[in-house]
């Protein structure tokens, strides 16, 4: 009954052989097949209470008016004595002591009753517990056996064809490669702006005179004139 | 998001913080979605959705593509790194090393694009951090 238990033995067992069952489906149908039938006591059980609750109250029911007459009579009899009739009384006595044994006998079959209830009850309890139980354990079973066969497909279709998974030290070096390109075009921005930044500030140095052409025409020609 | 078709070709046209998506459906016992997210092409993540989940798996590396008297401390490592990283955890998978994430399969276009670009960024993330470990 223990699929539970049964399902990892054989996935830390035999089953890591690709294609095969972890559970197989006649032992899955088995189990289906238990709580199916479990459910159907578990209706017998429901109905079973319901016929014995009605009993128990048809019980109840003549228990009271049991107790009603038992109570008429005695009036009966009380007024018997007070008339002086000790025959008449005496028959109503009879009477009312048939009724107290039936109304002990009823009692006895009232609390048979009631314990039976109580009997059902915690029974029907536990098998409704004991089916959650098992259909939570089919569904981990049944999702487990697809994950699986989802899960190996999925590796069995990758690796059946090499150039789905490239090599792990491939792929490093081609992430490590455009990373190291990305850095590269991000430094190259960062310089080409220095670039320009610093031509810039040229321009504006010698613009505003403060840093002189090394060599402008006026240099050359001072420097002929002296020779 | 029922079929591999119909969040094909949704997420072949959307974009998710600056990342696309291509999509191509490799057939086989189950249909498998190998999906690109661009600028981290070289972590491709194959997608399965099965009755209870959306499975998305990106493969790290082989078994013996790693240093072998560092499978211990690796798996250590991995273990510890599992609860840290977003979204996706490690796992093994035959003889492959993988980070996986699932979905339920009532996520939105917008949570399977987020969870496909975490798990790539979480996947390419993790081969660099992890490879004094590769061969």
């Amino acid at each position: 009954m223990n699929i539970v238990t049964k399902l990892l033995t054989a996935i830390r067992g035999s089953a890591r052989e690709i294609g095969e069952a972890v559970v197989d489906t006649q032992s899955l149908r088995i189990f289906e097949q238990e709580i199916h039938d479990s459910k159907e006591n578990l209706e017998l059980a429901k109905k079973g209470l319901t016929e014995v609750v009605a009993k128990k109250m048809a019980v109840e029911r003549r228990i009271e008016s049991t107790k009603a007459d038992i109570a008429e009579n005695e009036g009966y009899a009380v007024k018997a004595l007070e008339k002086d009739d000790e025959e008449l009384a005496l028959q109503v006595a009879e009477k009312i002591a048939g009724l107290e044994a039936n109304l002990e006998e009823r009692n006895i079959e009232l609390e048979s009753y009631s314990r039976n209830t109580e009997i059902l009850k915690s029974q029907i309890k536990e098998a409704e517990k004991i089916i959650a139980e098992h259909e939570r354990e089919l569904a981990m079973v049944k999702t487990r056996e697809s994950v699986q066969n989802a899960t190996k497909s999925v590796t069995q279709t990758v690796t059946a064809n090499d150039s789905a998974i490239g090599s792990a030290r491939e792929s490093l070096e081609r992430i490590k490669q455009k990373q190291q390109n990305e850095q590269d075009k991000l430094e190259a921005g960062i310089q080409l702006r220095k670039d320009i930044e610093g031509d810039d500030l040229e321009q504006k140095l010698k613009a505003s005179g403060i840093k002189q052409e090394k060599h402008s025409a006026e240099d050359v020609l001072a420097r002929l004139k002296k020779k | 998001m029922n079929t591999l078709q119909e969040l094909s070709s949704q997420i072949s046209n959307f974009e998710y913080k600056g990342h696309q998506f291509s999509c191509l459906t490799i057939e086989g016992e189950y249909n498998v979605l190998r999906v690109e997210v661009s600028d981290l092409e070289e972590m491709p993540i194959f997608l399965t959705i099965t009755e209870a989940q959306i499975l998305c798996i990106s493969y790290l590396f082989n078994n013996n593509e790693i240093h072998q008297d560092k499978i211990p401390e690796l798996n250590q490592y991995l273990l510890e790194l599992s609860v840290p990283m977003p979204l996706s955890a490690f796992a093994i998978v035959d003889e492959y090393y993988a980070i996986f994430g699932a979905l339920s399969c009532g996520s939105t276009l917008e949570s399977i694009a987020d969870e496909l670009v975490t798990l790539a960024a979480n996947s390419s993330d993790s081969l660099q951090a992890l490879e004094e470990f590769i061969k």
